[in-house]
């Protein structure tokens, strides 16, 4: 695959459009109704995007031997700049910098208790995304560090889905994909395992 | 707390209304559809007239009337009425419409009569999400009696002098302005009196969620977000939040029709 030529920058500039074509919207007044609402949904369906695009690189290159490891890096650390954005257009734009309410209600609704622990650890993970940060934690904790992102993208699918008073069809198909996704790296983890023990 | 003044009619807000591009361009009508937009982009479809609402149980006039019958030319009325949905948004609506209890009155109600349970049209052919199974169609709510007869609560016709929009709930929906949105039931086709508490199909569908009565009550939260602040739908990226009333500012009318009540149980 020649894909691996490519710098890393394209995955930057790529990763940048949704927030361009986001900013032109909302310049341009055609977002809707209520472009509150819009642009807190946009940069949260962005983040997962991008959060589930990182979990394939690992899938890509052992099932279909297309090697997009050093993509890795910025698909995620744009995964959780694009969450970032979202909690800040919720914080300013939906309460209003109402912050008593805010902290409050992260505290008590499982869903934005649940967002805020995916964000978290996304933040994490950005904080430690540096190659000086794999050599000041040792590859080994590094790699348990970054194991969080199994965790980070099912709690971001689950505050999507509880967000909504049924069950909307598009973030379940995502967790559905989530789901083969990290099925994909317990059977690796096993086999491994296995491997190791005969 | 008093709410805000009511306007020369006695029970219209003199709040400004939201424009007639928003009110109808973004809304729930499950029955269209989950997204906001899709009840204006998928109700167009729906045949609104020939159109009769069945109205039986315990009345001395059971049958079948038209929406003229109900709702009369003469009779309409502008109500411009605050509307707070459960998801903590709101709008102010002019809606066109009729007391409800100037029609039950006209149907006459039988002494036994405790409840008024309504249902909007099962029509799977021109509402596609009924083809799903997201709800338990067709969509049912209820009203107490004395929930029902209060001045405030309308049989809507109309919405800014013009007929009701198919998305809005075309051609008689149900306006109860101090219970949160879901209540006021769209596209009526049976209204039935009874002596038995109806459940609603958000309440059938969630009982620790949604409740019988759905007072907007800020005190109360929905158990995944807090109803005390709403956004206002038009009030601009930088419109922030402002606090949500007790039964959505209209407690000064309907305070006293639940007096002694634990609203915190009966929510």
């Amino acid at each position: 695959m020649q894909l691996r030529r490519l710098p890393t920058g394209v995955v930057w500039a790529l990763g940048a459009l949704p927030l361009a074509l986001l900013v032109w919207d909302t310049l341009a007044g055609v977002l809707g109704i209520d472009p509150v609402r819009d642009i807190e949904h946009r940069l949260g369906r962005t983040a997962v995007y991008f959060l589930v695009a990182s979990l394939c690189v690992t899938p890509l290159l052992r099932l279909a031997r297309v090697n997009l490891m050093k993509f890795r890096r910025p698909l995620g650390l744009l995964a959780a700049s694009y969450a970032g954005l979202h909690l800040l257009a919720w914080v300013v734009l939906d309460m209003g910098l109402r912050w008593e309410q805010a902290l409050k209600d992260i505290a008590r609704r499982p869903y934005l208790t649940i967002g805020m622990a995916a964000l978290a650890i996304l933040l994490i993970l950005a904080a430690t995304s540096s190659n000086a940060a794999i050599r000041r934690l040792g590859a080994h904790r590094w790699g348990a560090i970054h194991r969080l992102v199994y965790l980070a993208a099912p709690l971001a699918l689950f505050h999507w889905l509880l967000a909504h008073k049924i069950w909307p069809a598009k973030p379940l198909l995502i967790l559905g994909a989530v789901a083969i996704l990290l099925a994909l790296r317990l059977i690796w983890a096993l086999s491994r395992r296995m491997r190791v023990a005969t | 707390a008093a709410g805000p003044a009511l306007g020369a009619s006695g029970f219209s807000t003199d709040e400004a209304p939201n424009s007639f591009h928003e009110i109808t361009n973004y809304n729930n009508f499950y029955e269209f559809g989950f997204g906001k937009t899709d009840p204006a982009r998928y109700a167009g479809g729906l045949t609104t007239d020939p159109w009769s609402v069945e109205i039986g149980g315990l009345v001395d006039r059971p049958g079948n009337y038209s929406v003229a019958d109900l709702a009369p030319d003469n009779a309409v009325e502008e109500r411009i009425y605050r509307l707070r949905c459960v998801e903590a948004w709101s709008m102010v609506i002019p809606w066109l419409g009729v007391p409800l209890a100037q029609v039950l009155e006209r149907v006459g109600v039988q002494p036994g009569a405790k409840f008024v349970e309504f249902e909007t049209l099962l029509r799977p052919e021109e509402m596609p999400a009924q083809r799903g199974r997201s709800l338990d169609w067709p969509y049912r709510e209820g009203l107490r009696l004395d929930e029902a007869m209060h001045p405030l609560t309308i049989l809507a016709t109309g919405l800014y002098g013009k007929p009701l929009p198919n998305q809005n709930g075309a051609p008689i929906r149900l306006v109860v302005p101090w219970k949160y949105g879901f209540k006021s039931i769209k596209s009526i086709v049976r209204i039935t009196l009874t002596d038995t508490q109806p459940v609603s199909t958000w309440q059938a569908m969630q009982p620790g969620e949604y409740g019988f009565y759905a007072n907007v009550n800020p005190k109360v939260d929905h158990p995944r977000w807090s109803q005390a602040t709403e956004r206002r739908i038009g009030a601009g990226l930088l419109g922030g939040r402002q606090d949500t009333l007790m039964f959505n500012g209209y407690g000064e009318q309907v305070a006293s029709l639940y007096a002694g009540m634990d609203l915190a149980r009966d929510y």
